[in-house]
């Protein structure tokens, strides 16, 4: 089933929460909303499911307008991010829900019933909990019974926010694998938001990545950590080391001095340099465009972290790198990094 | 602890020193870890006051509270069966009794059942959505509260009396409001009419719109909704409204005494046949109709006391708030 | 903006339980009270104004107000000391004096009102041995006290008691390790930050004496001038088809308990500043 959102515009009072959002979602795909707090993913998640309506634009599920439906006709699973678990029913009662609700014409008889809730807790492999309540589960037990629940009414989409939000980290790591697994089992079209850059990397097979209520880039994982397309984005997915350069006419210089790298088509004027930490190149000094002081030296398995003082440029800017271990830093040592990759993206007011 | 045999000991209302007690009162309810002693404090220690002073403390609040709460209930009883239980049926059994009793049930059941509908639905429309004014007509609707009984009977009477503004249609029409029972509804549902909601909008505000939002988004309908969802989640809250309701509104009596207008065996509520044979020296029978009462206050508090706990177990704290009597 | 796109809510029913609630709001409180204002605009101001300073109104409002002033003021103090007992002290009887706390609140007033007239009249429990000592008790000013402070009793107690409960005991440990000792303590630190709450009980109590009338008519005598509560003098105005006097006496007490509400609501939002909830 696919999602098409078109020029969405959501305001609270005056702070614009979405402005302008185009996307589209294609059959089966597992896509991730990425973005920091208050980014509108999640008013886009809410949007799309039918919980808040948007100011202006449209919502098209498999085509067919949805902003004319409330929550209760679209036929989209929705996971909540503190779960919203019916506290006074048991698990199986929880799932069993949205078969129970259906208008009678259509409702499945109470064996039905049963063996679909039976067959969704096997799904989520909890079937053993079927007759607890929902404040005797773990928090990740909680998550797959909220995930079987909007399953049961078999939705055209599954959107999920925050799904791993409310876990700890070793739940989550196991939870995101099993989601994935899950998803390539079912193939439900779906949608998660979330603001951690790790979960949307290695689960889903698209990224979009939000800031400020609009889309900075849409793409697979691999395209938005190696091609942002944004500074926002450069430096919001991976650690970047960032530094203030001049552009003009080619030539980039920090703090007056020219560095030796090109400016790849960006437009004259102040702007950023962005380099990956592990993409700096070390070498003695006086061979690279940019030199500095190693302050401090960290090693950990098979990278050392190195406190970089640069020289030159009117303040003391440090910077933090990742080298590999062939060579060991010494703290005190002058040493010269050279950018294997970087961008360069003007400064924006 | 050992050599600690005074009356009174001081509770630390404080963390635990032992850091596994913490750990262990932390896994138990606010209300539990309140009630259990924890560390219970040396003689010197910082957290609590000398011995005498304690003491002293505990016996002006004891002797205070018995003499201005204990010793008016304990009057009730004694006086209504100082004459005998023969005397205090006979008194109950008087069709003036009898007639005031099924008048005040009569008023009770129409104007809790009105409140409780009407304080439901101001409940949701407030708890579950967002509003400019909100908190203004939360105060509206808290408004009862802070007006003079007899204002909430006068109210009623400008309203409908023979010099109110619409008395002489009323007669005309040969419509009785005041002096009759729609009157002393009316000044009931008036003075009972922020207790269901104030009990649950507090209580559905924190419960939030999740679950209710799951349940729309699996297709639940609103009554649906409502009915599967909601309402299993606030029943103690609501009963506890309907409780507090229940009680002023049998208990109510100067808005009624002001629309009532005292017509013997028919307008008079138990309240108000309490002031009448009071007045008229007949004490055994004024008490016994006061003792039904005074007991129907001690259910209440008994109830009350255990809805509270259990709302309390579920994280569902009712507000303690004075301002809902 | 596209007119398909309508302004809704996730959740079904705000225009019909919306609707619902301010018609019976209005019908039941708003429309009744607005009548009371009206009836009080067809009085002319010197009308009124004579109503008010007629020598039987003034006593009647001072004796109100002057009385459940003293005995607001006599449950801050006891209920300070309660509250003081029942949070931070074991007693044998604790919890049932807890629970006892509520009665006021809970029985009728006409009980309240009987119970303690009969309790203070000459021949009663505690008006025997009062009178013995001289003192009159029952119909005279003094048992309109009384019974004021019946009432006002759980305010206080019901005000102050979550927020000492809820009192971060690290500020008593810091006042301790700084030196403080505990009168210090009690005096400059954890009392202090129960103010909002005494005051607001205060308020409460006070509000609640000015407009009370079943506790207090029995034990009160009703003389006129002497020991006759304002909310009495609207009865009697009424009895006397007066809606005049009584509507103007009315709308007095009404704006003074509007201002006591406005109060605690204050008293409130300085509560939160000052305790932030944790």
């Amino acid at each position: 089933m696919t999602i098409e959102v078109k020029n969405i515009v959501k305001k609270f009072s005056a702070f614009a929460a979405l402005d302008n959002v185009d996307l589209k979602v294609g059959k089966g795909e597992l896509l991730a909303l990425l973005g920091p707090s208050g980014s509108g993913k999640t008013t886009l998640l809410r949007i799309i499911a039918g919980l808040d309506w948007p100011d202006a634009g449209e919502v098209r599920i498999d085509g067919e307008d949805a902003l004319g439906h409330g929550a209760s006709e679209r036929h989209v699973g929705f996971v909540f991010q503190h779960y919203a678990l019916f506290r006074h029913m048991t698990v199986f009662e929880n799932v069993a829900f949205g078969l129970r609700v259906q208008p009678r014409a259509v409702r499945k008889d109470e064996a039905a019933i049963r063996a679909r809730v039976k067959e969704l807790l096997d799904l989520v492999q909890l079937d053993w909990l079927a007759n607890r309540y929902p404040s005797q589960l773990s928090g990740g037990q909680r998550q797959r019974i909220a995930l079987a629940r909007a399953l049961a009414i078999e939705p055209r989409i599954l959107l999920l926010d925050e799904p791993f939000g409310a876990l700890d980290a070793k739940v989550r790591k196991e939870l995101r694998q099993w989601l994935r697994s899950l998803h390539s089992e079912i193939h439900v079209t779906s949608i998660f938001v979330t603001h951690d850059q790790e979960e949307a990397l290695e689960v889903a097979n698209r990224v979009v990545v939000m800031d400020k209520g609009r889309i900075e880039q849409i793409g697979t994982p691999g395209d938005v950590y190696d091609n942002p397309a944004t500074a926002f984005v450069h430096g919001f997915i991976g650690e970047s080391i960032v530094l203030p350069v001049e552009v003009s006419g080619g030539s980039v210089r920090l703090g007056g001095r020219p560095l030796n790298i090109a400016a790849d088509g960006a437009a004259s004027g102040a702007s950023k340099l962005f380099v990956r930490r592990h993409d700096m190149q070390i070498g003695p000094a006086g061979t690279g465009s940019l030199e500095g002081a190693v302050r401090h030296v960290r090693s950990f398995g098979p990278i050392q972290r190195a406190e970089i003082a640069l020289m030159g440029g009117e303040g003391k800017t440090v910077i933090e790198i990742d080298a590999p271990r062939d060579r060991e830093l010494q703290a005190g040592e002058i040493i010269s990094l050279q950018p294997r990759r970087y961008r360069i993206f003007a400064v924006q007011d | 602890m050992s050599t600690q045999t005074s009356f009174v000991t001081p509770v630390a209302p404080l963390k635990p020193y032992a850091s596994t007690a913490g750990a262990a009162v932390s896994s138990l309810s606010r209300r539990e870890a309140r009630e259990r002693p924890r560390a219970i404090a040396s003689p010197k220690d910082f957290r609590t006051e000398p011995g005498p002073v304690r003491f002293v403390i505990v016996a002006l609040a004891v002797s205070f509270l018995t003499i201005f709460v204990v010793l008016p209930l304990v009057v009730v009883f004694a006086s209504a069966l100082s004459k005998g239980f023969g005397a205090y049926f006979a008194a109950l059994a008087e069709p003036e009794a009898l007639s005031a009793i099924r008048l005040t049930l009569m008023v009770a059941a129409i104007s809790v059942g009105l409140n409780l509908l009407f304080g439901v639905i101001a409940a949701w429309a407030i708890a579950k959505f967002d509003f400019p004014g909100k908190t203004f007509l939360v105060t509206l609707i808290d408004l009862p509260f802070s007006v003079s009984p007899v204002i909430s009977g006068l109210v009623f009477v400008l309203l409908f009396g023979a010099q109110g503004y619409w008395g002489t249609w009323l007669q005309a029409h040969n419509i009785h409001i005041l002096f009759a029972v729609p009157g002393i509804a009316l000044a009931t549902i008036f003075v009972t009419f922020p207790f269901v909601a104030r009990s649950l909008i507090p209580l559905m505000q924190e419960q939030g719109t999740q679950e209710e939002e799951a349940a729309i988004s699996l297709g639940a309908s609103g009554l649906q909704t409502f009915f599967r969802v909601t309402l299993p989640n606030i029943k103690w809250g609501l009963l506890y409204g309907v409780l507090l309701c229940n009680a002023r509104a049998m208990g109510e009596f100067g808005a009624v005494s002001v629309v009532s207008g005292h017509i013997r065996g028919e307008t008079n509520t138990m309240p108000l046949l309490v002031e009448i044979l009071y007045n008229e020296y007949q004490f055994v029978a004024s008490f016994a109709i006061a003792s039904l009462l005074a007991m129907l206050a001690l259910i209440t508090l008994v109830v009350k006391t255990v809805l509270e706990r259990r709302l309390d177990d579920e994280g569902q704290i009712p507000r303690n708030d004075s301002s809902d009597h | 903006m596209g007119t398909a796109v309508a302004r809704r809510t996730s959740l079904p029913g705000f225009g019909l339980t919306m609707g619902l609630t301010l018609t019976w709001l209005s019908v039941i409180i708003l429309i009744p009270l607005a009548g009371l204002f009206l009836k009080t605009l067809e009085l002319s101001p010197a009308q009124f104004w004579e109503i008010l300073t007629s020598r039987r109104t003034l006593n009647a409002l001072r004796i109100s107000f002057g009385l459940s002033f003293a005995a607001a003021c006599v449950n801050l103090v006891m209920g300070t000391i309660i509250v003081w007992a029942l949070v931070r002290y074991r007693f044998p009887g604790r919890r049932i004096f807890d629970a006892i706390v509520d009665i006021p609140f809970a029985l009728p007033t006409a009980v309240a009102g009987v119970a303690l007239t009969q309790l203070f009249a000459q021949k009663g429990w505690l008006g025997a041995p009062l009178a013995e000592l001289g003192i009159k008790v029952a119909f005279t000013p003094i048992g309109i006290f009384i019974a004021m402070v019946f009432i006002g009793i759980p305010f206080v107690v019901r005000t102050v008691q979550p927020v000492l409960i809820d009192l971060d005991p690290e500020i008593e440990e810091a006042a301790a390790s700084l030196g403080a000792n505990r009168w210090h303590t009690v005096f400059r630190v954890i009392l202090p930050s129960l103010i909002p709450a005494l005051l607001t009980g205060f308020a409460l109590a006070f509000a609640r004496a000015v407009g009370e009338y079943g506790s207090v008519i029995f034990i009160a005598g009703n003389l006129p001038n002497v020991s006759e509560i304002a909310p009495l003098l609207i009865v009697i105005r009424l009895s006397e088809f007066r809606y005049a006097d009584a509507t103007a006496i009315a709308v007095i007490m009404l704006l003074a308990s509007f201002v006591i509400i406005l109060a605690v609501n204050r008293l409130q939002r300085w509560a939160q500043i000052r305790i932030p909830a944790h």
